[in-house]
């Protein structure tokens, strides 16, 4: 990936967030209506669901929090070269 | 008669696990706009940034092999496993970050073995480079295998057709996305599995009472205490002798293998040169290391408690495994992992933890191929081949070469299928290549007048020795139980290899200085191995040296600490 403007479309952070937010999101649904004596007692009591769902939305907001305070930058002095060739390439 | 495995995965557990796949394809995707030159395919263009290359620099450790050996090891020997990450890779990952990067990313090389052209000549080079190519295919198959096999046990799929599916998938974001591709997508696969072992390992220990609960129960078991510390490693080790213990652990596990793989391996190394600047390629490693050492944790741990919580590995199955029978359940240890998922998982999160394994497994493969397709492409086929063709057809090769290898990796996989154990043994002699690979690349970097002759000849002779000690513990002629082998092997292949070197050395004439610019640390100027430290590489906390103490530090105290 050369760095160049539209670098800022891919930025991992982004979609590291969007697997935690997705997984998060439905753990967390899961573990709060979903849920049924026979898995507590399976997960030792815990609510396994629940809690880790909770934890990959936290971990999402960072992530999150993360690419907007430092988002991806341009480095100075560097011409935006190979910029259109890169469109055209097509695998052979 | 084996274990049942198979999962209860139902509709949700497949919808993750679905989303997952979209996401990895998406990478693929995205990443081949970016793609326009040969050097963004097999280099990323060295454009990315530090703890992305260093995230996916354990990660593309941290594949099948690793996750299931590492807690399989947890399961029979205890904690003292834990070294392979704190003696073993941690030291060796700090000191490629530290001494040998600057060599690596200032030499502007693309590949181990191109170092290797540069420094000792086309004879060590092809060595290396055929080595490594053969050596990338086998290991890729014998990771399909594995993840079309877990596949098969825990969700019914039919072998042949996991083998395609992975295959496809695996094939279609590294042709089209190159290095980025693979690159993101280990950063991925980190925190899925991440966020299916940690929750796994808490929940775990909860069932077994917390660690104490986990000790007791570990102790009053067939391994006894001396699982629960790390030092000094007997059963891991095989020595019955304290101090050889320790040794072995030191010199054999600690300095040559580790050393050896983590430093000479482009798989690894490749990560780091994808890096934007010298700082970043340096601290590369070195930001792999935090999580690194804390990755046993995840791993050792939950394997430690299948041998205690779950039935078809504890009590006298635990006891006839460890005394190399068959356990009477049928499972092995190699099964620890998989057996607790089982037990302890509800629905949802177990199609989170089947996508962790999944893409760890794909993640190893991913990363054998797209070390495999910059040495082939540049090491063989523009070096010997094809020379001085446009950029644009190396591209091209590179993509068709990765279909290639593909192919090649499921023939292998097939291979694997049938001989199981065989593939377990190549996988030894592989690591035992890189030991004298340490030796002749250390001695090569601080010694100028080592001649090229001497680089050849003292890889091979390493790697014979190693090969000979192989040979005499599988047959039983020298008893070594436990892994001990591995680490006298790797331990002979470094000796012999530097005392080949050095006499080969003293015959043979040495290169002119000229030509070692860079390459060698007396003759390359200060400058040209000094990083920046302006812009995006300024700050104490960037600088590598730091870093590099403060994980040793921490490493220092988990040792005292267990």
């Amino acid at each position: 990936m050369s760095t160049n403007a539209r670098a800022s479309a891919f930025d991992v952070r982004l979609i590291i967030a969007l697997l935690l937010g997705v997984y998060g999101l439905v753990l967390t649904i899961l573990g709060l209506f979903f849920v049924d004596d026979k898995d507590i007692d399976k997960s030792a009591g815990v609510n396994v669901n629940l809690w880790t769902g909770l934890g990959m939305l936290f971990f999402c907001a960072l992530f999150v929090l993360w690419a907007v305070l430092r988002p991806l930058r341009v480095p100075e002095g560097q011409p935006p070269a190979e910029e259109s060739a890169a469109e055209e390439s097509t695998v052979d | 008669m084996a274990a049942d495995l198979r999962l209860d995965a139902n509709a949700i557990d497949y919808v993750l696990l679905a989303f997952y796949f979209v996401l990895v394809l998406g990478i693929g995707y995205i990443a081949r706009r970016h793609v326009s030159t040969s050097m963004d395919f097999f280099l990323s263009g060295r454009s990315l940034p530090a703890w992305v290359t260093g995230l996916a620099f354990i990660s593309a450790n941290l594949g099948a092999i690793e996750v299931m050996g590492m807690s399989a090891n947890g399961a029979e020997y205890g904690l003292p496993t834990a070294h392979y990450f704190w003696i073993g890779a941690v030291p060796a990952m700090l000191f490629l970050g530290v001494v040998m990067m600057p060599f690596y990313y200032g030499s502007k090389v693309r590949s181990v073995p191109e170092f290797m052209r540069r420094r000792f000549g086309n004879t060590a080079h092809l060595v290396n480079g055929i080595s490594f190519a053969v050596a990338q295919v086998l290991i890729a198959g014998a990771n399909l295998f594995l993840l079309a096999n877990v596949v098969n046990l825990l969700l019914g799929w039919p072998l042949w057709i996991s083998v395609i599916v992975a295959a496809a998938i695996v094939l279609s974001y590294t042709a089209l996305g190159g290095l980025s591709a693979a690159i993101y997508n280990e950063v991925l696969q980190f925190v899925v599995i991440v966020g299916a072992l940690l929750p796994l390992t808490i929940v775990g220990l909860y069932k077994v009472g917390g660690w104490q609960g986990l000790a007791d129960k570990i102790s009053g078991g067939p391994g006894g205490p001396e699982q629960l510390d790390s030092w000094p490693g007997n059963q891991l080790t095989g020595f019955a002798d304290n101090f050889l213990s320790v040794l072995g652990l030191v010199f054999g596990l600690g300095f040559v293998l580790s050393f050896g793989y983590w430093t000479t391996n482009f798989v690894e190394v490749q990560r780091a040169l994808a890096a934007r600047s010298m700082s970043a390629a340096q601290r590369t490693p070195i930001i792999g290391a935090f999580p690194k050492m804390f990755i046993p944790f995840i791993v050792i741990i939950p394997g430690m408690i299948a041998g205690v919580a779950v039935t078809e590995l504890s009590g006298e199955n635990k006891a006839a495994l460890m005394a190399d029978k068959a356990a009477p359940s049928g499972a092995t240890f190699n099964e620890a992992l998989l057996l607790l998922m089982r037990d302890l998982l509800p629905n949802g999160m177990l199609g989170i933890a089947i996508a962790g394994l999944l893409a760890s497994f794909m993640a190893g493969m991913a990363a054998n191929l797209s070390s495999f397709n910059t040495v082939f492409t540049y090491d063989i086929w523009q070096t010997y081949l094809r020379k001085d063709r446009p950029d644009g057809y190396y591209l091209r090769v590179g993509r068709i070469v990765t279909i290639i290898a593909t192919v090649l990796a499921m023939l292998t996989a097939w291979i694997a299928s049938t001989y199981a154990n065989l593939m377990d043994y190549l996988q030894q002699l592989f690591s035992f290549f890189n030991a004298p690979l340490f030796a002749t690349f250390i001695l090569g970097m601080f010694w100028r007048r080592m001649t090229a002759a001497a680089g050849w000849i003292g890889l091979v002779a390493g790697t014979v020795s190693a090969v000979v000690v192989f040979v005499l513990t599988e047959s039983g002629v020298w008893m070594l139980p436990g892994q001990g082998g591995a680490f006298v092997g790797a331990g002979a292949a470094f000796v012999v290899d530097i005392v080949v070197s050095v006499a080969v050395t003293a015959v043979t004439r040495p290169k002119p200085a000229e030509e070692l610019v860079g390459l060698v640390y007396s003759l390359t100027p200060k400058e040209s191995r000094q990083r920046e430290v302006t812009g995006e590489d300024a700050g104490w906390y960037r600088n590598p040296a730091v870093l590099a103490s403060i994980v040793l530090v921490i490493t220092i105290v988990l040792n005292i600490a267990f």
